[in-house]
Formats: C-alpha cells, structure tokens, sequence
C-alpha cells in the first residue's frame, strides 16, 4: 500500500499562523459532506487542536439534488486554545453547487476564503439555487479570497485507473475538497487515508478512489498554489491527558454501558427510532459483547414499557426518544414513578412542537420534563451540557435512578447528540461503582415481604427481582398502601403516599452537587444557563471579560431538584441573564422558585446561539 | 431439590377478590391456580402482567410475582421481562379492549416476535370496567350505552388476528369449561414461544349470556365444534363435518361426503392458511364454533435469539471492556506543557 499513501511534494506556498479558524464543508446532501467534516475533524483532533463540531443536514433524507433544502453542512471550529463553540461565522467555506453558495455565503466572515466547485455551476444548477445571474461571475464574490476548482472533472481524472465507473466515480469528490483543505490549513494526510483504506476494505476500488481523489486534491493545492496563502493551526494546550474526539449520542450510549458495568445490572435499551436519537440505538445495538440488549419496539410506547418490565425484571433500564416520542410515553414514565421502578429516559431534544424541526436543536421540553406528566409526578431531570459532558451526567442518571428507585429524565438535545468535541478520557477504573442491592430476605412480620417498605435514609423501596423466592409480591399504576403497596382507596393513604413520593424526589438534592460560579465571582451580572448553550455562555463570558466588563456564569445540570445553593447564588447578584433556545422556559421556573427577576435572551430558529448574540445582551444588560 | 408440592390455596393472595358475583373471571382464576399448583414449578419463577380493565384485577389474586400495568401495555411490559429474563414463565392477563383496542399495537407485534409469552385474553365482548360501552369484539348492532342506536364497529375475531400476525400457538376455550381451559393452559405452557388463548368470558351484568350458544345445554351440542389432534373435525354428534371446499372451511351433513373428505384436525401445519380457515366458520360465538388449539408451530423464540447474539458476540469479542470501547475512536495525548490558552 506504500504507493497509495505516499505523500505529496512539499508545498512552497507561504503560510500563516492562525490561533483558531471555523471551516464550513457545504454541499448537496449525497456529496458526502457530513464525512468530509468529520474526517477534517479527526485529523484536527489527531494533530492535537482543540475543535467543536456542528453538523447541519436536511430532514429529508435526499431532497432534489441541487436544491436549496437539499443542502447539507458541517462546521467545525479548530483551535490552539481551548474553544467552547463550534464558532458563529465561517472563515472558509467549501461550496459544492450552487445551492450550497447560496444558503452559506451570508455566513461566511468579510473577507474569508471560498473554495467552490465550477464544474456545478451550470445553467440548471444556477436556477435550481434560484440565482438569476453566476455569483462567480458578477462581482458577488469581490472582496473574498476565491478559490475556484473544477473538482468534478479533476476527481474524474484522480480516480480513472481505480476501477470505480459510472455514478460512483463522482462520489470520490468529497474526497478532494477534502485534500485540498488539507494542504490549506495544514492537515496531517495519514488519518485520512488510513480511514478510508479501513472504511471501505470490503470495496477497494472505492477506497482507492478516495484516496486517489484526496490526494488529487492535497497536489491541486501544492501543483497550482491554489492559494496565496496557507494556513497553520498549533496544537492547543490542552489540559495534559488522552482524548477522543466524540459527540454527545455515543458519549452517552457509552455512559448507559459504563453504568451498566458499574452497577453489574445488564443494560436494556427499549426504544423506537426517531431522528435525533436513534444514533444511541445504533451505537448500543453494536455493542453487544458487553450484555447490551437492544428492543426495537413498535413503538414509542411499547419502548418504554419493554424497558419497565426489564427494570421490575432486574435489569439497567433505559428507553429514549426525541420530544414527540417522549409525549407518547408519558403514561408509561408515570406508571414507573408510580410503581417506583429505576428507568432512565433519554430525550434528545429537537425542534418542536409536533414533527417541527427534527433536525435542529431547541431547548423547548424543558417544561413538559419537569411537569408533563398527568397526576403528581415530579422525577429528577438532568441536562447534558456538552458531548464531553455526556459520559458522566449518564453514569449520574444510573446512579439516581437505582440509589432512589426512579425514572430520571435525561436530557440532550440536537447539538449535542451530534456535535463533537474533544474528551479527556476518564480512568474508568476510578469511577465509583454504583451500589446495587436487590430485596433477597422477606422485610415483614411472619416472613412476609412489604414492596413499599422504604429505606431510612433514601426513601427508595426495596427492589425484589422475580425469580426470588418468598418475595413474590404484586406491584401496579393503582395508588397502593404505604409500607404493604396493597391497593388503597384510603384518603389520608392517598396523601401520605403523593407526600412520601415527591419527598423522596426532593431529597435527592443531597446528591446533586453544589453549583459553581465561573468568572468574576464580584460581577453584578450573573449568565445561567442550562444544556446546550453551555459553550456560547462560557465564550460569550469571555469576550465580555476581553471588553474589560465583569460577568459571572453558572451552569445547570440538575434541574430537578436544583443545587441547594443555587438561591443564595441567584441572591447575589443584582442582574440575571437566563439564554435559552426555547420562549423562557428556565426563567419562569427560577422566577417562581427564586423570586428573582430572572431576564431571558431567547431564540428559537433551529440553530445554536452565535457567541455575538450573548456577548452583546450582556453588554447591554451592564450598561 | 426436589419441586414443591402445591395446593390452589398456595398461589391465592389474601386481597380480597372483586369481581362481580357470577363473573366468569372467578373460574378461569381457579382454573389458572389449580393448573399452576400442578405444575410444581416454584411459584417465584411465575410472572403475571396485565393492563387495564376487570380481567387486569387478575395479578392480585396470584401469589407469583406480578404487576397491573396501564391500558394495552402488557404485552410490551411482560415482552421486557422475558426478553431479559427467559428463565421465567410470563403471562399476560388481558381482556378484549384492552388487548384489542388500546393495546392492539402490542399484542400482534408481541406475537410476531414470538416472545415466550402467555397471553390470556377473557373476550367479555363488552367493556365492563367502564360500564358497559361496546368492545371490539361486540357483534354489529349491539346496543350499549355508547352505542344507543347499535354499534356500527366491525368486530375482530380474535383468534383469526393472532393467525393474521403468525403466532405459533392459538386456541379458544371457554371459562365454564375448567377441564379444557387447564388443557390448552397446559399446551400453551408446554408451547415455547407466544401463545394466545382467546377465553370466552360472561360478563354475567353488562352482557350476560353472550357465550349461550356454546354453553346453553340445549344449544352447545349443536353448535361446539371441538378440535381434536389428528381427528376429523366433526359435531352435533357426529352429524355435521368440516370440509375445505373453495380454500373455505366449510360445514356440511356428514353423512353427505365420503369420510376421507373430512377435514382432519393438525394444528401444527407450518402455514396457517387452514387454522385460519377454520377460524372464520364463525364471527363471534353466534352459532358453530371451533374451540380447542387451532395452531402450534415451532419458530425460535425472540430472547432464546437475542441471548444467542449476546453470548455469539462474547465469544467472538471477549466480554466487553469499558477501556477499549472509549478509546475505540483513536485517541491523542496532551502531555504537561506550559499553557498558551485564551
């Protein structure tokens, strides 16, 4: 294989250092560009630059080639420091038609690079992206640095000997774009090829062809100097130890397989696919070799009652949907907490309501988390707040679930199910195991055994797996005794029991650590955030800081039931600032809990806060 | 060890039981404790799942493990506990809405995976809990209090759906009858995989006499057909034969076909197509009906596959281990430098 990877000419072409650059591979959504960002992204972390991804696809699996709601995209932001987002604007944009131009160009800085694919840019396509006259052409693209390409007809000639023919052939371009950024901005080319080589080792041809065109487009670069100039990004210092580059969905699935280990309860994964989760299905599903079993149910309902009768069963618990699916579960989550059965769900957020924006990120169940079940039914809710936060908080949610005898609402969202970031990897040897204990022994007088009789401390009932002898006992949604769970019609049963219930929730604040603040401790103004917008509260802090204001951050991850000190925090500061992707879900929960009068910074257009947003709402909140 | 020797009493709780006096579901509940004692099987390894409705009272009566569920859930619940636990006997407890209705999802998808189930469905072909409205399963016309002007629903048949979704093991029987309703709870337990009885059950208050055909002493023996393993289906005493005329199963004087025409009973034909036929000499147990087992074939059952992928994929890839899954991505090393950040 020696002669497949050798390595081009070195370039002559001049370079500069940069500290940081976003790089935004646009195209139609069959011309590959979720790999050609991902690749990029790999490479980048390989070489030890700290990055954040944010993938962009359309919900249609292949809408009309060509089209403006065809068009896919993957930003990344890579780095010599540590970076919170996957950045606001593009510095480079790769354009592979038209459409692609058209839906990005208004996001690309002043000034910054265009790499475009001309062979794209016919009549048709033109039209198709509803430009009446060729932006490369007109004067729209004065002013940026252009890098105009003729990747299809290049890709042709770089994979002719390689034994791919016909629709495949092109397939190969993204590849070059690929090869081409690499030699812009300095790209080790070994990952790259190893990975396609690896990829596609049951299709040679077409990996050759890859790696014919990403070489292709590595030389175009070095051959024609594309560019006038290249550029360099350091590695960052991050803090000394191994990452891995990975997003929000496979941190979590390992987290559900790390408890699963820690708890010695084998996992159960009962669940119906639907777009932004079923990554977690894929990833568990493939992992079977550590006892994971994974039900694809018929549907949502059936996901989370598969999963609560593998819980009464003895096992790890888990079902997981995006908002709708978790609405049609809503029954099933409160016959769990009824019941007082460990159940973890997992609701990886989208755009909503209804189908709304299946792809895009939003933080609107926030609300139906905490209170969208019918009956008094408070469970714990956690947030993710980024990929790398998504191994931990999942160990947490096992950890609650069992100790407390729960359901746990887990909550991701868009972002971070398929943005990526580095993580350092934790010694799993040294993560504490989660104690699990079934009822082996009857509890009661006369050998009997009381399914609701509770531990001292937690509250939690005892867990007695089928298969126990002596313990047989019935359990179910009607309101039961306390202590003996027969059925009870009793009124002061029936408010001891809601009281015990939501008592026992509340007390799990013992195990929700103490909320820190980032930043100036001393400034009037305090950011709160939740989930996701964790990375633009934290660079946006940053710049107000660099604008010489003072601004203090603090971040929830349990939202139910909130760190105990988070009240005197919220007390000492004289302005609040609470962002969200949704209308204010999070202010009206701490305006009635805190009585502070919380403001909110909020978006809901399917897309990330820019850190530009919240820098400036600051700016102004202090002025 | 040896197995414990059971009495019914040994598998009653002490909740008092609530069923309406002269409900049929007090029968079948004797019929299923008195089957289970028999059995000697330690009573921990039994779990009963049911959902909503009069038949879902059922688990508090059985000293087993158990649980009342919500409305149509059942068969996905006891689907989670024997997929993660095949060495227990699960059973569902089900009536006609809840099976048919609410839960119809569940209950096909349950038994084309053919899940080690037993599922028990008591047809009231009426909703008692609720008082009264008409079920899936109540025949056109029916007037009921949702229904004063008569139902305009089509009714399943019951056993004709579970042979639609291929579920390996299908009989009829009726609550009165304790000695074939411990027969087909036998073959049904003995049966691995899912198995559906379909359990005509009266409800003696909102729909009393529904089943008369079938248990009346002057109209059963016109109108009981009886299955029987490798006999002709025959009856009213011999003089009325099932014959398949047309891809039918169809009635007809014995004494009019030469006896070798006569269908002969084999419920393990791999194709259901007979089973079903069989099912649709009635619509509801208005007039001749088949009861006993209409199918038994084997397939591999859903978790006996599942644990075969699990124990395959051990043995290929070792138990799994929590370091190499991390770092299953490729990994780099920071090493202690001063720090250049922003």
């Amino acid at each position: 294989m020696a002669d497949q990877i050798a390595t081009a000419e070195p370039s002559t072409t001049p370079s500069e250092t940069l500290d940081r650059v976003v790089i935004r591979f646009a195209g139609d959504s069959g011309d590959g560009m979720q790999v050609a960002g991902s690749r990029f992204t790999d490479a980048s972390a390989l070489f030890g630059n700290d990055l954040a991804t944010l993938p962009s696809f359309p919900a249609e699996i292949r809408a009309p080639a060509g089209t403006l709601p065809g068009v896919s995209s993957f930003q990344v932001q890579i780095a010599d420091f540590d970076i919170l987002t996957a950045g606001d604007q593009p510095d480079c944009l790769v354009a592979m038609n038209p459409a692609a131009l058209k839906k990005n160009f208004r996001d690309l800085r002043q000034g910054g690079t265009l790499v475009v694919n001309t062979d794209t840019f016919d009549e048709r396509n033109l039209a198709k992206a509803g430009y009446d006259k060729d932006p490369l052409e007109d004067g729209t693209l004065d002013g940026y640095r252009v890098i105009k390409v003729p990747m299809d007809e290049l890709t042709k000639e770089a994979v002719k000997d390689t034994g791919v023919s016909g629709r495949s052939v092109l397939r190969s371009k993204n590849f070059f774009a690929l090869g081409l950024l690499a030699w812009l901005f300095h790209r080790p080319t070994e990952p790259t090829i190893e990975w396609a080589q690896k990829k596609f080792s049951r299709t040679p041809e077409v990996a050759a062809a890859n790696v014919a065109a990403f070489q292709a487009g590595y030389t175009f670069g070095v051959a024609t100097e594309a560019a006038k100039i290249t550029f360099e990004i350091k590695p960052a210092a991050l803090r000394p130890g191994t990452y891995t580059n990975v997003n929000g969905n496979t941190a979590l699935a390992w987290g559900l397989i790390a408890a699963s280990k820690l708890s010695g309860l084998p996992l159960f994964y009962g669940t119906y696919p639907i777009t932004p989760a079923s990554d977690i299905l894929h990833e568990l599903a493939r992992h079977k070799n550590f006892g994971v079993r994974t039900f694809q149910a018929e549907d949502e309902i059936a996901g989370v009652g598969t999963a609560i009768g593998a819980a009464f069963a003895g096992s790890l618990a888990v079902t997981g949907s995006s908002g709708p699916g978790i609405a049609l579960k809503s029954e099933g989550i409160s016959l769990a907490f009824m019941m007082e059965l460990p159940l973890i769900v997992i609701n990886v957020q989208r755009g909503g309501p209804s189908t709304g924006l299946p792809t895009k990120p939003e933080q609107s169940d926030l609300l139906f988390s905490l209170y969208g079940r019918h009956g008094e039914s408070p469970i714990p809710v956690l947030a993710i707040a980024s990929p790398s936060d998504a191994f931990e908080l999942t160990i947490e949610a096992a950890r609650i679930a069992i100790k407390y005898m729960t359901p746990v609402l887990l909550l991701s969202d868009n972002q971070v199910a398929n943005g990526s970031e580095p993580w350092m990897l934790p010694d799993v040897d040294a993560i504490a195991p989660i104690e699990t204990e079934f009822a082996r022994h009857p509890n009661g007088p006369n050998s009997t055994f009381l399914p609701y009789m509770r531990d001292i401390d937690t509250f939690a009932r005892p867990w007695a797996v089928p298969g126990t002898p002596g313990l047989e006992h019935r359990i179910g949604g009607l309101e039961k005794e306390a202590i003996t769970g027969n059925v009870s019609y009793d009124p002061a049963n029936h408010q001891l029991m809601t009281d015990t219930r939501a008592w026992k929730v509340a007390n799990i604040v013992n195990d929700v650590p103490d909320l820190e603040v980032n930043g100036d401790e001393d400034a009037d103004i305090l950011v709160l955030g939740w989930g996701s917008t964790f990375g633009s509260i934290r660079a946006a802090a940053r710049r107000v800081r660099l604008a010489g204001e003072k601004v203090a951050t603090t971040h929830l991850r349990y939202l139910n039931p909130m760190p105990r000190n988070l009240g005197d925090i919220l007390n000492r500061y004289d302005k609040i600032l609470i962002p969200e992707l949704n209308t204010g879900q999070l202010r009206k929960v701490i305006r009635a809990e805190y009585l502070v009068d919380a403001k909110g910074l909020n978006k809901i257009a399917g897309e990330p806060f820019k850190i530009s947003e919240i820098t400036e709402k600051i700016l102004e909140m202090i002025k | 060890m040896t197995a414990p020797s059971y009495t019914r009493a040994d598998f009653q709780t002490d909740q008092e039981v609530r069923w309406c006096p002269g409900c049929g579901d007090y029968t079948i509940l004797a019929s299923v404790q008195q089957f289970l004692a028999g059995l000697g099987r330690p009573r921990e390894e039994f779990v009963f799942v049911s959902g909503i409705g009069c038949a879902a009272r059922f688990p508090y009566y059985m000293n087993t493990y158990g649980m009342h569920s919500i409305h149509g859930r059942a068969p996905a619940i006891a689907s989670g506990i024997a997929s993660t636990r095949p060495e227990l006997s699960v059973w569902v407890i089900t009536g006609d809405g809840d099976a048919l209705s609410i839960g119809g999802n569940h209950l096909i998808h349950a038994l084309r995976r053919n899940v080690n189930l037993k599922i028990l469905l008591f047809n009231n072909q009426i909703y008692g809990l609720t008082k009264g409205q008409y079920s899936p399963t109540s025949e056109p016309g029916k007037t009921t209090k949702s229904s004063p002007y008569g139902s305009i629903d089509y009714p399943f048949n019951p056993v004709s759906l579970a042979l639609g979704a291929e579920a390996t093991f299908v009989a009829r029987t009726l609550d009165m009858d304790r000695g074939h309703t411990q027969e087909l709870l036998k073959a049904a337990y003995e049966h691995e995989g899912s198995a559906f009885i379909e359990i005509y059950q009266n409800c003696n208050v909102f729909n009393d006499k529904a089943f008369i055909q079938l248990t009346g002493k002057e109209e059963r023996v016109h109108n009981r057909i009886d299955l029987e393993i490798g006999k002709p289906v025959v009856f009213d005493e011999g003089a009325k034969a099932i014959v398949l005329r047309d891809g039918s199963a169809t009635i007809v004087d014995s004494s009019t076909v030469d006896p070798g025409a006569i269908l002969v009973h084999d419920p393990t034909r791999p194709d259901p197509a007979v089973a079903f036929a069989l099912s649709r000499l009635s619509h509801g147990p208005y007039g001749p009906t088949p009861l006993g087992i209409f199918r038994n074939v084997h397939r591999p059952t859903y978790e006996s596959q599942m644990n075969a992928q699990i124990e395959a994929a051990k043995e290929k890839l070792g138990d799994g281990d929590l370091s190499t899954l991390i770092t299953s991505q490729g990994t780099w090393t920071v090493k202690e430098t001063s720090s250049n950040g922003g």
